[in-house]
């Protein structure tokens, strides 16, 4: 059953949202396909052999045209080399990987995305699928946004507002919302006794204060996790992480992952 | 043109190409079914299998490094019982002709393992991991003494009627000596190189980038080393040599069969394309065509010197 493709995409669009914060749209009909909110693609960053390694992006929205896009910060070569593609461009994207989030099965629940710097990412894919749904009819579907500066959320803020959803922010430097945690807006938008769902993504530290959250209401909460990986596909093993239900295991973030249910994850 | 011939053989394996994967790179075969056509390939050459699985190293486990990157994966795997019932049925289903790596730490691991799998349908041979640098006892001291490596090869070559590889580590001063022990034990082939110990610092924490703290290097960064130890090894042992180490392409894998590989492992390649050893097998029929070669035999060994 060969199907899977790993020829080059050409980027359709090059956007920069931030200082150094980029987005590309790439045609990849087979991924747009097959996605589904959560997943992740491998991407090379450049031609040749340096660097080396693809590196691993959330999907962060395909359209209806067959385009995928992926959200970084440039935080080292990798992506210093794909912040220079533009429009016609090509760049090499394999996938789908992964498992993603499980979508809510029709039981009444209001549902909250939380999304730390670039961890918003799915978080905008999986919107797009949940307002969809009719199991969201009549739920409140919201969405905590943090950055370490306001002008980093302007164009996300935006299109999670045009989906719908009520939308709040929180920055590092108090430039634009609450000035703090992400995690201080939960309770101000989340009402204790309220049925929710929670879907985060961000960096660890964040995550554990969503999932302190989440235990102490008992909210069922979905993770994001992001670890350095070769492969993507189960090959490599680079990817694991510690197993808190057996310590003569470990998961690993490619397969397992990259969402995993808030009680399958180390938090310690 | 007719096409030309592939076929080669390692010591009583017998494949319709050289093109095989490197272990660790390729999972147990499933992993590629999507992207790569196992039944086409050489050989798949599974993770290494021990006789009870192992959970492998803390994480941070892999890091990039210039041209290559470093892994201490802590040889994770599902050991032999779960092999054979799990990983090894959809290998046949495919038609893949499957190269067992085997890994212990003691000569009596080496020789149940070769027992074991010698009593499984579907097993072409079994490659010896006496290099693997990441678990601190057993592997390492095989394939750094010419004695060790001579005992665990002449350990499995008794157990088992299976052909059999010994993979050899870098990691020594003269490969050529440990090469000779291995065929001496009654090693059919041996495959080089193993990854290559190194390591990488952060330098803001002052920390290891690995958990190990030190890992194996791979990936184009080794080739040229590769390369001088295959041909160093292939001058010197008469039994045939399978070449590993940073192969990417084609042209990486044709260097290696000049100077004097019999077949080659393609290992890190699979990471960053899934479909590197479909690709370089058609690479390498496009070389053999483009120079009027009726068969990749001809190419084995055939470095011009002076």
């Amino acid at each position: 059953m060969e199907h899977s493709q790993t020829r080059t995409s050409e980027v359709v669009r090059s956007e920069r949202l931030g200082s150094d914060i980029f987005r590309l749209t790439v045609l990849a009909p087979w991924i747009a396909e097959a996605a589904q909110p959560g997943q992740f693609v491998m991407v090379q960053p450049a031609d040749g052999q340096d660097p080396l390694l693809r590196r691993p992006f959330s999907i962060h929205q395909v359209t209806g045209a067959g385009a995928v896009q992926i959200l970084f910060k440039v935080v080292g070569r990798g992506t210093s080399l794909l912040s220079r593609i533009r429009q016609g461009g090509q760049l090499n994207v394999i996938g789908p990987f992964g498992k993603g989030f499980a979508l809510p099965s029709g039981v009444e629940e209001n549902i909250c995305l939380i999304g730390g710097g670039m961890g918003i990412a799915p978080l905008l894919f999986l919107a797009k699928r949940l307002i969809g749904r009719s199991a969201v009819v009549g739920c409140r579907l919201v969405a905590l946004l943090g950055a370490r500066t306001g002008s980093e959320l302007t164009v996300l803020q935006g299109e999670f507002q045009q989906l719908g959803l009520a939308t709040a922010i929180a920055t590092d430097d108090g430039s634009s919302g609450h000035h703090g945690l992400v995690t201080q807006l939960m309770l101000q938008n989340m009402a204790p006794g309220d049925a929710w769902r929670v879907y985060t993504c961000g960096p660890h530290p964040m995550m554990r204060g969503v999932v302190e959250i989440c235990q102490g209401m008992a909210w069922p909460c979905q993770v994001s996790l992001e670890t350095m990986m070769a492969c993507g596909m189960g090959a490599c093993l680079g990817c694991a992480i510690t197993n808190p239900k057996d310590p003569n295991s470990y998961l690993h973030v490619c397969k397992d992952g990259p969402v995993f249910e808030m009680s399958e994850v180390a938090w310690r | 043109m007719t096409q030309p011939d592939l076929r080669v053989t390692i010591g009583g394996l017998e494949l319709p190409n050289p093109v095989m994967t490197a272990s660790g790179t390729f999972g147990y075969g499933e992993e590629f079914a999507s992207y790569v056509n196992l039944h086409r390939l050489g050989a798949v050459v599974v993770k290494g299998i021990s006789l009870q699985p192992r959970a492998g190293n803390p994480p941070p486990r892999i890091v990039e490094t210039a041209c290559g990157m470093l892994n201490a994966i802590g040889l994770e795997n599902v050991g032999v019982d779960r092999f054979l019932s799990e990983k090894l049925p959809y290998l046949r289903r495919a038609n893949a002709r499957v190269v067992v790596n085997v890994l212990g730490d003691s000569i009596d691991d080496y020789r149940a393992l070769a027992e074991r799998l010698s009593d499984a349908e579907g097993i072409s041979a079994l490659e010896i991991n006496i290099s693997c640098p990441n678990v601190k006892k057993g592997g390492v001291a095989f394939g750094t003494d010419a004695k060790m490596a001579r005992a665990v090869t002449e350990a499995v070559r008794n157990a088992t009627r299976l052909p059999v590889i010994v993979k050899l580590s870098p990691n020594v001063t003269d490969i050529t000596a440990i090469a000779s022990a291995a065929a001496d034990g009654g090693a059919d082939a041996v495959s080089l190189i193993n990854t290559l110990l190194g390591m990488a610092i952060d330098i803001r924490s002052r920390r290891p980038r690995l958990a190990n703290v030190v890992g194996g290097l791979s990936g184009p960064a080794v080739k040229p080393v590769a390369l001088r130890m295959v041909w160093q090894v292939a001058r010197t042992v008469s039994i045939p040599v399978v070449g590993i180490g940073g192969i990417t392409s084609a042209e990486d894998a044709i260097e290696f069969l000049i100077a004097g590989a019999t077949a080659v492992e393609v290992g890190t390649a699979n990471f960053i394309n899934p479909r590197a050893t479909e690709e370089i097998l058609a690479g390498l029929i496009a070389y053999l065509k483009e120079h009027r070669l009726a068969s990749v035999r001809e190419l084995i060994g055939s470095l011009q010197l002076g």
